[in-house]
């Protein structure tokens, strides 16, 4: 400390000059118009840059939270977009539906395990009984094509049985002349990216290129784009038709996926378990 | 194109020059910074000249220091009369200069139009170094060395 005296104190000069020289420039800039926007300015875009690189940083960061609430938003106007497409035929004049009878509702949730590899591939949704996710709800990819039902539910969690299982089967239709079939995979061939449409009745043609869409006969929606047939009439030993088709549905990147809610759904088994099978 | 324009002394730096030997720094650093305060009043520049003499002030103190054995001056002031036109000159012109750098440098503050800037600075110099070797010599004390 007494060192650190002696050494100012000698060169006090150069000191007093600094503290002097620092008080001059100072007054100058505080009380300059001209030379005080200068230091501002130069000062303010050292700032500002700074200030962009760390956007950039936090915005990469942030992405996780982004698409979340892109997907939720995504969700929200999907759900509109079909009340506006739900025609209620009920009543004499044709009513474009609002949000007061809409059938589906869209749920976003995030895959958190995924499994493409195996031969019964179950996936895992973060969304749970809280959310009001029940066992049989429709899954699909955000931009189109299916994903599978919702298998089991914990309160927070829920299992898909993905398309890519041997139980799954979904009722689908060509898009042309709304011929039925049984959408299925893994028939001997475990291809992520290829299904099998069945038991189209053999009087129908099938043509590559054709679209197949769901039927809305289960749990989907009508009409969701599931893929493309590339290998039509596949002769079966028995009364039907087999298809081979590429799905549009990517399972090997699928990150989000929107689990539908059927407004109806309770009440069409209810009605439906009336009817006793082979009555 | 004339230069008159460009030149501008800045003779009060003369009373900061002649200031006697034996002043303390902080004495000196204060007087500096009170007269380019003054100054600055007037040209109403809040800053820019008090800099600049504060600048002077640390040129001054370095170059005493290193031209002239503290303990052997016994002249009492810097000036032209007791230390010679050749230690004179030097010593004004070092400290118009740096003083007159300072000057131009904060009142432009940008660097570019520093070929403008280093012109006015060098021949107000020029113009200020000769009024104030003209003022040292028109007081002058003929002194026994």
């Amino acid at each position: 400390m007494r060192n650190l005296w002696i050494f100012v104190s000698r060169y006090n000069a150069f000191f007093l000059f600094i503290i002097f020289f620092l008080l001059g420039i100072y007054f100058t800039v505080k009380n300059n118009a001209y030379q005080r926007s200068v230091t501002l300015n130069s000062s303010n875009e050292v700032v500002g840059t700074a200030y962009e690189r760390l956007n950039i940083f936090k915005r990469y960061l942030n992405l996780g939270m982004v698409n979340d609430s892109l997907a939720a938003e995504n969700a929200k106007l999907k759900g509109q977009l079909l009340a506006l497409n739900t025609v209620d035929t009920a009543k004499d004049i044709k009513v474009i539906d609002t949000l007061t009878d809409q059938q589906y509702t869209y749920l976003a949730a995030k895959v958190v395990k995924n499994s493409v590899t195996l031969r019964n591939n179950i996936m895992t949704i973060n969304k749970g009984s809280v959310d009001g996710i029940k066992n049989g709800m429709a899954v699909i990819a955000p931009q189109r094509g299916v994903v599978g039902l919702i298998r089991d539910v914990s309160e927070h969690l829920a299992t898909i049985q993905s398309l890519l299982h041997k139980d799954t089967r979904i009722s689908v239709s060509l898009k042309k002349n709304h011929a039925l079939g049984s959408l299925v995979w893994g028939d001997g061939n475990f291809d992520i990216r290829k299904a099998f449409i069945k038991e189209v009745p053999n009087h129908i043609k099938m043509y590559v290129g054709d679209s197949v869409v769901t039927s809305g006969y289960g749990s989907f929606p009508a009409g969701i784009f599931v893929g493309k047939i590339v290998k039509p009439n596949v002769a079966t030993n028995d009364n039907f038709l087999s298809g081979e088709l590429n799905l549009v549905t990517d399972f090997s990147t699928l990150q989000y996926v929107y689990v539908i809610k059927d407004k109806k759904a309770e009440e069409q088994k209810a009605l439906e378990s009336l009817v006793k099978p082979n009555e | 194109m004339g230069f008159y324009d460009l030149s501008t002394p800045f003779i009060y730096i003369l009373f900061l020059l002649l200031l006697p030997f034996g002043i303390p720094n902080i004495l000196l650093y204060l007087l500096a910074f009170g007269t380019g305060l003054t100054l600055d009043a007037f040209y109403d520049t809040m800053g820019v000249h008090a800099t600049a003499c504060v600048v002077l002030a640390f040129v001054r103190i370095s170059f005493i220091s290193i031209s002239l054995n503290r303990d052997a001056i016994d002249d009492p002031e810097p000036s032209l009369s007791y230390m010679g036109f050749q230690w004179f000159s030097l010593y004004a012109f070092l400290c118009v200069i740096a003083h007159h750098l300072v000057l131009f440098f904060l009142e432009t503050f940008r660097l570019s139009e520093i070929g403008y800037t280093l012109m006015r600075c060098g021949l107000s110099c020029i113009f200020t170094l000769l009024i104030i070797l003209l003022v040292e010599f028109i007081f002058y004390r003929r002194t026994s060395r």
